[in-house]
């Protein structure tokens, strides 16, 4: 695909994603080597949100790792819209597992981030800022610092920050697995709002099974040492869900109950 | 770091909003103050009932009109002073600061130059004060020199553990923006290690003032730690004592410079309390 350089602030084009045979290995010691991926292969379709699911050592954030252009992969191809990633990729917002916001930055300021660090004009995404921040129920919070929010509130003006270039790819590393119950049931819902408007390419790494079933698509399971594909499962329940109703829903169960087997036949979970 | 709060629509309310003015918050503000004024009362009042001499033991009363009479005695070697602990913070600040991002960035310093730079920390500054007029004479050389050896430690050690005690993943999450380690090192690494640097800089100005005044002692001819000696052998306590409120107020008076500039430059970190 043509790299048409896409600065200003346009539709979202979401990018596809190819992952072809792709290992990581990474070397603790002389000899003494950690295979975090085996030979994994994933195909994501421009547009479909992805969830990868699997227990703490499955090597799911080395993927996202590996996505996010931040560490080298050891052998196999990655792409981003056919464009081979060694660095980060401009096409690519990454949301993390604690929010990362910086102290010494306003709401405002931390969104516009990504702005400054590209080198562009910053009048000209202020309002999108503020438009985001409004998504979120975020109005009027521009001139707040991060330690006047609560943890949610925080991690909202990260998923801003993500998405103040309109990636076509949005890679989120356990982005709730800090948060407390409620708030996380609340961000899960208002992602998937956001989602249904924007329509972009998102790879969602969680240990999660409900999350994952209830966001995504499609629902990649993995098992640890080495990290594998195990399951590549397509839900199919039409949107918006509801995350109480859904629960009732007979396929809901059945999605999880299938990832569960897979946890229970691997050792992941193990039932007494 | 971001403890889960269940509070979504409204921002977490601070503490200390608003302040009822209890009797334990009155003794919390003016707490000091009135302990202070005490003391100084109690001084007053016990001289005469001790019968102490002037030489000996002035009254608070007395200092603070010697001080007013003196001032321009005062004022001008607290001058000489002032400049001899910028010279020698500023210049500590000016090759502080390098060399700490050296020990920061190359492998080489860390291993060669930090080590050896704690080992140096364990001479005492002070000890040096004599060799330092030995080689740099009776001028500003010795005053300027020891101000800057006693400041720059504090310097280089707390830039050093402001920059190395970053979240790495706050790199990673800059970096997957596509920035550089120039960008990396203005818009992260430098305003995440301010409030350490500004933790050391607060140390060595009050250091560099001990060290301009040991200097002056030494060997000087204008200063504030000169016409305290001057005054010593006179046997003008009064004039001692002024001078030794002098030199506090100089202390404080660069003290509270700094923290100014803090407040320009760095923020606070609102989640240590």
């Amino acid at each position: 695909m043509k790299s048409a350089s896409d600065t200003g602030i346009s539709v979202v084009r979401s990018a596809a994603v190819k992952v072809a045979g792709v290992s990581k290995t990474y070397s603790v010691r002389a000899g003494d080597d950690v295979v975090a991926l085996d030979r994994v292969d994933l195909d994501v379709a421009p547009g479909s949100f992805v969830a990868v699911v699997g227990p703490s050592g499955c090597g799911k954030s080395t993927l996202l790792s590996l996505l996010a252009g931040l560490i080298p992969l050891t052998t196999g191809r990655l792409t981003i819209d056919g464009e081979d990633v060694h660095r980060p990729h401009p096409k690519a917002g990454v949301v993390f597992q604690s929010d990362l916001l910086l102290d010494w930055r306003s709401v405002l300021d931390n969104v516009l981030l990504p702005v400054e660090i590209k080198k562009l004009d910053r009048k000209a995404y202020v309002a999108r800022a503020q438009d985001l921040l409004a998504q979120v129920g975020l109005q009027g919070f521009d001139d707040k610092f991060p330690y006047e929010l609560s943890g949610g509130m925080r991690q909202r003006v990260a998923i801003c920050r993500a998405l103040i270039q309109e990636p076509g790819l949005l890679l989120m590393d356990e982005p709730f697995g800090a948060l407390d119950a409620l708030t996380r049931e609340q961000m899960i819902m208002d992602l998937q709002t956001m989602w249904l408007r924007l329509r972009n390419t998102v790879l969602f790494i969680t240990h999660g099974i409900d999350e994952a079933v209830f966001l995504a698509d499609r629902v990649i399971v993995m098992s640890p040492r080495p990290g594998r594909v195990d399951l590549d499962l397509t839900i199919d329940i039409p949107r918006p869900r509801n995350w109480s109703s859904v629960h009732e829903n007979a396929n809901f169960q059945h999605y999880v109950r299938q990832v569960r087997e897979i946890f229970e036949a691997k050792g992941v979970l193990v039932t007494h | 770091m971001a403890e889960p709060k269940q509070n979504l629509g409204a921002p977490v309310k601070r503490k200390r909003a608003k302040k009822r003015r209890e009797p334990s918050t009155l003794l919390e503000t003016y707490g000091s103050l009135g302990l202070a004024i005490i003391v100084l009362v109690l001084w007053q009042i016990a001289v005469p009932l001790l019968g102490l001499s002037e030489f000996v033991l002035p009254t608070p009363w007395a200092i603070a009109r010697r001080m007013v009479t003196s001032a321009p005695l005062l004022a001008t070697n607290g001058w000489y002073t002032l400049l001899e602990v910028v010279a020698g913070f500023g210049a500590a600040v000016l090759t502080g600061v390098p060399l700490a991002l050296a020990i920061f960035y190359s492998r080489v310093f860390e291993r060669a130059v930090y080590p050896l730079l704690v080992g140096l920390q364990t001479i005492p500054k002070i000890s040096l004060a004599p060799l330092l007029v030995l080689y740099l004479g009776y001028g500003w050389g010795p005053k300027i020199g020891l101000a800057f050896l006693i400041s720059f430690f504090p310097i280089v050690i707390s830039t050093v553990v402001g920059l190395q005690s970053l979240d790495k993943a706050l790199v990673n999450m800059v970096r997957s923006m596509g920035s550089s380690e120039w960008q990396t090192f203005f818009k992260v690494r430098l305003p995440a290690a301010m409030p350490s640097i500004f933790g050391g800089l607060k140390v060595a100005i009050s250091l560099a003032v001990i060290g301009a005044i040991i200097g002056e002692y030494i060997a000087a001819e204008r200063g504030l730690g000169y016409l305290q000696l001057q005054a010593n052998q006179q046997f003008d306590t009064t004039l001692n004592f002024a001078t030794v409120v002098s030199i506090s107020l100089l202390g404080v008076l660069l003290y509270f410079a700094i923290s100014l500039l803090e407040g320009k430059v760095s923020y606070r970190k609102e989640s240590a309390k």
